[in-house]
């Protein structure tokens, strides 16, 4: 008897507790969820960049890799290896196989621009990464790259003014790249007005050749001894325009500034006093845009073309006043 | 050694250089100075090294297209070897076994399996450069790690004003100026270059000899890789998919080393690196854009080449079979 109201006790309780669960948390489905993810099934995301097996590339790849892995759709890369026939030939490929989205990373401000329209005529989101074409797509992701290069400049001028000679030497990428020109319009904006500042000269480093840097800058240091200032264009490049300030023993004359992804090598150069001043995009905030923008790709149901999106992605200036606020990133600490 | 002619093609370059060296000189304040000329020699010091060790494989009647392979992912292994913290023997052995490897490679196939010498260290090259771009380094792009710094002079810095790089240049010269000259095996290759078949008739030893000249390139190459990754402070491994390769035969024929081989040595390398040298160095100074200075070095080549080709006229006699 007493074990038969023990257990009606236990089943009054239980039903109680039961009820008052219940009670509190009533659950329901979110009702997008389930919809938001059907849509990345069986989708298709394909990444062409110039080149794979830099900070850069890599870096945005890892990242484009996990989201792809999170949501469930397919990831690729076709690279390029630095030939932009290849790159075209890809691309050419795509067209037909038809990905859901193409991001691309194009080499210069020409060579892809018709085979993107093309992409996209055939109904493929096409999202330009941080190096654009001269014709919009569906979407950029990357840094204002005349932006970046007034911000170099302003650091040039201030520190190359009276009292200085004003001589600028001015690295540059190759002549069509999107990063070179671009930048220089924004060298430009800044320099021109400058009555102290003389460009002494502009040269381009090739495809970012580190060693062609450094014999640029050691003519041009020979030339002119009393360099003030030198724009330079990416971080591993300008590892040989240091290279070449430090061997003729004008590493408190001379006022690099660079750029780059802000990966490890941008904190050593500025501890190390490769250079002085550097101009971050950031790669894995623009990759989590980049991310984002994929993203809405994958679920936008307009007709390709119908919207066009420019993200801009904010630039961080790293100088020796501010390098221990800065984390640069490796693969590692990528998430 | 036959360029027995007397307007040969080593005479041309050696006047279009006199010529193109004392137009900068009156024209251009500050060419001629003795730290711009160190900066010139500094600048093609890696070019000129290379273009030796292309000069054995031409000169034994081949040609190496994997150099630049062999430049970067033997010297890339060793500084990734040296970062990951064993010493500098161990990781210097790493990379001379890895040219060696590729060397061997490259001869066993043209001398034993006989594919032609274009095809092989292209495809060499190609799948060298591959392997280095697939994973074997954590970025392409490999930093100068500090625990090498004791061997970092043969790239930076100068001794009495000249600069290592150049030393470096100056000394691989005449090491394989005494190979190429005061050695047997230097004979052979002229000899292998000359004419094949009468060296194997005359009884040298033809197919090891082949392996040793494509053992001797890329161990040269993985030496210019060291000067110039010591110079920049990283080897960047891309380079094998820019355009260097052909600076190194333009150095090469420029100076008047026959492709057909057996012809030419140490000083036609140094006659084209020189007129490079000059024509580039000129050109930054005059701060001339990137494309114009390729335009400008393709036009100099292809006017050497036609002068050539027309004071000395081929013939029955001086073409040989297999010429490029």
């Amino acid at each position: 008897m007493a074990r038969f109201a023990s257990v009606v006790a236990a089943a009054a309780f239980g039903a109680m507790a039961m009820g008052s669960v219940a009670y509190a948390q009533e659950s329901m489905n979110d009702p997008a969820r389930d919809a938001y993810y059907q849509t990345f099934k069986d989708k298709k995301v394909v990444f062409v960049p110039v080149f794979m097996g830099l900070d850069l590339t890599e870096g945005w790849s890892k990242m484009m890799a996990k989201q792809a892995a999170a949501l469930g759709y397919k990831y690729e890369v076709r690279n390029s290896n630095f030939n932009t026939a290849a790159g075209a030939q890809t691309l050419t490929s795509l067209i037909s196989e038809k990905p859901n989205v193409i991001v691309v990373q194009n080499p210069d401000v020409q060579s892809y621009a018709r085979l993107l329209q093309q992409a996209e005529k055939a109904g493929i989101h096409v999202i330009q990464l941080n190096m654009k074409t001269n014709t919009l797509t569906y979407g950029f992701v990357g840094a204002d790259v005349v932006q970046l290069g007034e911000l170099q400049a302003k650091a040039v001028t201030a520190k190359c003014g009276a009292g200085t000679s004003g001589k600028v030497l001015i690295l540059a990428g190759p002549p069509t790249s999107p990063f070179s020109a671009y930048m220089l319009k924004g060298y430009e904006n800044i320099l021109k007005p400058n009555k102290n500042i003389k460009v002494v000269s502009v040269q381009s480093t090739g495809d970012y050749e580190s060693a062609k840097a450094k014999s640029i800058t050691q003519v041009v240091l020979q030339q002119n001894p009393d360099l003030c200032g030198i724009l330079g264009i990416w971080d591993n490049t300008d590892v040989g325009t240091a290279a070449a300030i430090k061997e003729a023993g004008k590493s408190d004359q001379v006022f690099v500034s660079s750029s780059g992804g802000g990966g490890e090598l941008s904190c050593k150069g500025i501890r190390e006093g490769l250079w002085q001043h550097y101009v971050s995009y950031d790669v894995p905030g623009q990759a989590r845009d980049l991310n984002d923008l994929i993203s809405a790709a994958l679920q936008d149901k307009n007709p390709v073309g119908s919207t066009k999106t420019i993200h801009y992605t904010p630039l961080v200036e790293y100088t020796k006043a501010n390098i221990d606020k800065q984390s640069c990133w490796t693969l590692d600490t990528i998430r | 050694m036959l360029g027995g002619v007397a307007f040969d093609q080593q005479i041309i370059v050696g006047m279009l250089f006199a010529i193109i060296f004392t137009g900068f000189s009156l024209a251009l304040p500050g060419f001629l100075t003795i730290g711009n000329l160190f900066t010139l020699m500094r600048t093609v010091a890696v070019l000129g090294i290379l273009g030796l060790g292309m000069a054995i494989v031409v000169i034994g009647r081949g040609i190496d297209l994997s150099m630049i392979a062999a430049l970067a992912v033997p010297s890339g292994v060793t500084l990734a070897v040296a970062a990951a913290g064993y010493g500098l023997i161990a990781s210097l052995a790493a990379g001379i076994a890895f040219a060696i490897a590729i060397g061997i490679l490259n001869g066993f196939l043209v001398a034993y399996a006989e594919i032609p010498p274009l095809f092989t260290t292209l495809a060499v090259g190609i799948g060298v450069a591959g392997v280095g771009q697939s994973g074997l380094f954590e970025y392409d792009i490999v930093p100068w790690p500090p625990s090498l710094n004791s061997i970092a002079w043969i790239g930076r810095g100068a001794l009495l004003g000249i600069p290592y790089s150049v030393l470096a240049f100056a000394a691989a010269a005449v090491v394989v100026a005494i190979f190429l000259r005061r050695t047997r095996l230097g004979l052979f290759v002229y000899s292998i270059g000359d004419n094949l078949n009468a060296a194997r008739i005359a009884g040298f030893a033809v197919r090891p000899m082949v392996v040793l000249q494509y053992i001797l390139s890329a161990c040269i190459a993985l030496f210019a890789g060291l000067v110039l990754s010591a110079s920049s402070s990283n080897m960047d491994t891309r380079i094998f998919n820019l355009t260097w390769i052909y600076d190194v035969i333009l150095v090469v024929v420029l100076g008047g080393i026959g492709l057909s081989g057996g012809r030419g040595g140490v000083l036609n390398v140094l006659l084209g690196t020189l007129l490079i040298g000059t024509i580039v160095n000129g050109m930054t100074i005059l701060d001339i854009s990137f494309e114009m200075q390729n335009f400008i070095k393709g036009m100099v080549l292809l006017a050497a080449l036609l002068l050539d080709s027309i004071i000395n006229p081929r013939n029955e006699e001086t073409a040989q079979q297999g010429d490029i």
